[in-house]
């Protein structure tokens, strides 16, 4: 029970890296390699702070904000300078892997003694509901230290939504949907394009981050390694998340990037706990992507040439 | 309303020059609409009617001339800059509305144009009734679809929302880039029915291009044909109202006739014409 609510809270934590590719991919249609980068840088700088003392919220907005910066670089180079933007994500990423190792001092970085949201999670529980302890859920004891922190991730990741979910039904955010659904209505109605994407990126970016830091701290530590493949776990979980609740209205689209990417966490927990080798993870999450992308166009392929066929032998 | 219509002097415009895909598309277009003018623009394949639209819609920076709308020159501004003045409907449907937002929402975006970056709620309960009751006079039917997404609409329903969301904050400028001719009949006449009617009530200042004679002969208070990237014939007033197919069709033969024949002979023949 403890692995499963652990598992959850982990799933929480990467849906707010989800809804940021979420809205670098579905929103602004773009291809955005930056999210390696800025989920491990996210996750530097927020734990650099933590062991400088800083504050556990300060720092985490401060990775988020660092996060944020490395998604307008990514939308500078490619609205200013012209790189294209799968350029511009890889080299953004590439710098970063260089720029993090030197905010971390090296490889490896351990929270254990610092004071981290997870921490103040449990204080603010405690304080909340006076001597809140061990629960027990169907027979089976959750320390407080998890249940905790499952519910602070939960309030957490069910504000950002909220937020971004608001911030879509905006003007501003009306016009960011209109530059990926149809750059050139856009750009008709007055929307200045690249300024757009370049926010869209931020924010994207910022939400990313935000992840990455959050989750170094739920970890207790953070490796230079830690926002690699990133990206490709929440293509997954978008995958998901659309199959479950569809591609219908943005709303649905951002709580479908949520359960997504808690759903995948999931299957990775249960596929772990059933014997997957750990080292294959990111092949398998690879070629789910993969089977995700072609399998429903093989199928509808498929449908159409027997639609065809029936269609000539009825004559 | 309309004020200060649109000038266009000498406009020239060269695409890869210097390459072998060398264009010439515009050779000193000069154009000058009072406002609240309705003028056609016909021309043949490649005579520039198109790129004469994006050229002044800022899709390309021209190379050489002035853009004036409403007096201020507009040659340098983004394009983005221009749409706040100037309303343009495409010729593909699917070109001027954005198919994952809902009908209410590709209105807003519209609506809001002139506010673009503010953090406002898009769709509040009073600009939803406006929204309600400025579709409704389009008499289409849909203004019991405002949730539905616009991918869910027919061609025909998108192009006549595409003219609505271009004129429903006034443009100083209204640009229709054959914008009925990717329509079945019946679509075609019910857009452009729309689209006089929102002209004339407002009184537009619009540029139209088309390439259907029937078209250009119906509307507009003014024609203009463009040849080889210039303006090669106008009829206006009393010659406009009074002007056939025919006499279209004719012009355009004359223009093919000067184009096969060397210049003295050209000459020979637009002394005889003209």
């Amino acid at each position: 029970m403890n692995l499963l609510v652990g598992a959850l809270t982990v799933g929480l934590i990467l849906a707010l890296m989800t809804v940021g590719v979420f809205i670098a991919y579905r929103v602004l249609d773009s291809l955005d390699l930056t999210a390696d980068g800025a989920f491990g840088l996210g996750a530097a700088v927020a734990g650099v702070l933590l062991v400088h003392r800083v504050d556990a919220f300060l720092a985490t907005a401060a990775g988020t904000i660092a996060g944020a910066l490395a998604g307008t670089t990514t939308g500078l180079l490619h609205t200013r300078l012209r790189v294209s933007l799968l350029l511009a994500g890889i080299l953004t990423t590439t710098a970063l892997y260089s720029i993090t190792l030197y905010i971390m001092g090296g490889g490896d970085l351990s929270l254990a003694p610092t004071h981290t949201l997870v921490n103040v999670a449990e204080e603010m529980g405690q304080d909340l509901m006076a001597g809140a302890g061990t629960l027990t859920l169907f027979g089976t004891p959750i320390t407080a230290r998890n249940w905790l922190g499952f519910l602070f991730t939960f309030l957490l990741v069910a504000s950002v939504v909220e937020v971004i979910n608001a911030f879509f039904r905006t003007n501003l955010g009306l016009a960011m949907r209109a530059t990926g659904d149809n750059p050139r209505m856009a750009r008709a109605l007055g929307v200045n394009v690249p300024a757009t994407q370049v926010f869209g990126l931020t924010l994207a970016n910022g939400l990313i981050a935000l992840s990455g830091a959050v989750f170094a701290q739920y970890l207790g530590f953070v490796n230079i390694q830690l926002g690699a493949g990133i990206l490709v776990a929440g293509l997954a979980s978008l995958m998901i998340g659309e199959t479950v609740l569809g591609k219908r209205g943005v709303g649905r689209r951002i709580g479908g990037a949520v359960v997504g990417a808690v759903i995948y966490r999931l299957l990775v927990a249960g596929a772990l706990r059933a014997g997957l080798d750990p080292n294959a993870l990111k092949l398998v999450t690879a070629l789910l992507v993969l089977a995700a992308l072609v399998v429903p166009a093989l199928w509808r392929q498929r449908v159409t040439r027997q639609r065809a066929t029936e269609a000539l032998s009825r004559g | 309303m309309a004020e200060g219509g649109l000038e266009v002097r000498g406009l020239r415009h060269t695409f890869n020059p210097g390459t072998q895909q060398e264009v010439q598309a515009l050779q000193g277009v000069d154009l000058a609409i009072a406002p609240g003018e309705f003028v056609v623009v016909l021309g043949t394949n490649g005579s520039g009617k198109s790129t004469l639209l994006s050229a002044i819609a800022g899709t390309f920076r021209v190379q050489r001339g002035d853009i004036l709308l409403g007096g201020d020159r507009i040659n340098d501004w983004p394009e983005h800059r221009r749409a706040r003045r100037i309303g343009r409907v495409f010729q593909n449907p699917f070109h001027g509305t954005a198919s994952d937002l809902t009908v209410a929402e590709n209105l807003a975006l519209a609506e809001t144009r002139e506010h673009r970056s503010s953090l406002r709620p898009a769709l509040s309960a009073a600009r939803l009734t406006e929204i309600h009751d400025q579709i409704q006079q389009f008499d289409l039917g849909l203004e019991n679809r405002l949730q539905t997404p616009m991918g869910a609409l027919s061609g025909g329903q998108r192009l006549a929302l595409t003219l609505l969301m271009a004129t429903i904050v006034r443009p100083e400028l209204l640009l229709l880039d054959e914008h009925t001719a990717a329509l079945d009949p019946r679509s075609e006449e019910q857009v452009l029915r729309v689209t006089t009617q929102v002209i004339r009530r407002h009184r537009l200042t619009t540029l139209m291009v088309t390439h259907s004679l029937p078209q250009a002969v119906r509307v507009g208070d003014r024609i203009v044909m463009l040849h080889r990237g210039r303006v090669a014939s106008e009829f206006s007033g009393v010659k406009k109202r009074l002007l056939r197919v025919q006499d279209l069709l004719d012009r355009f033969d004359q223009f093919r006739a000067t184009e096969l024949l060397d210049d003295s002979a050209a000459e020979m023949l637009r002394r005889a014409y003209v």
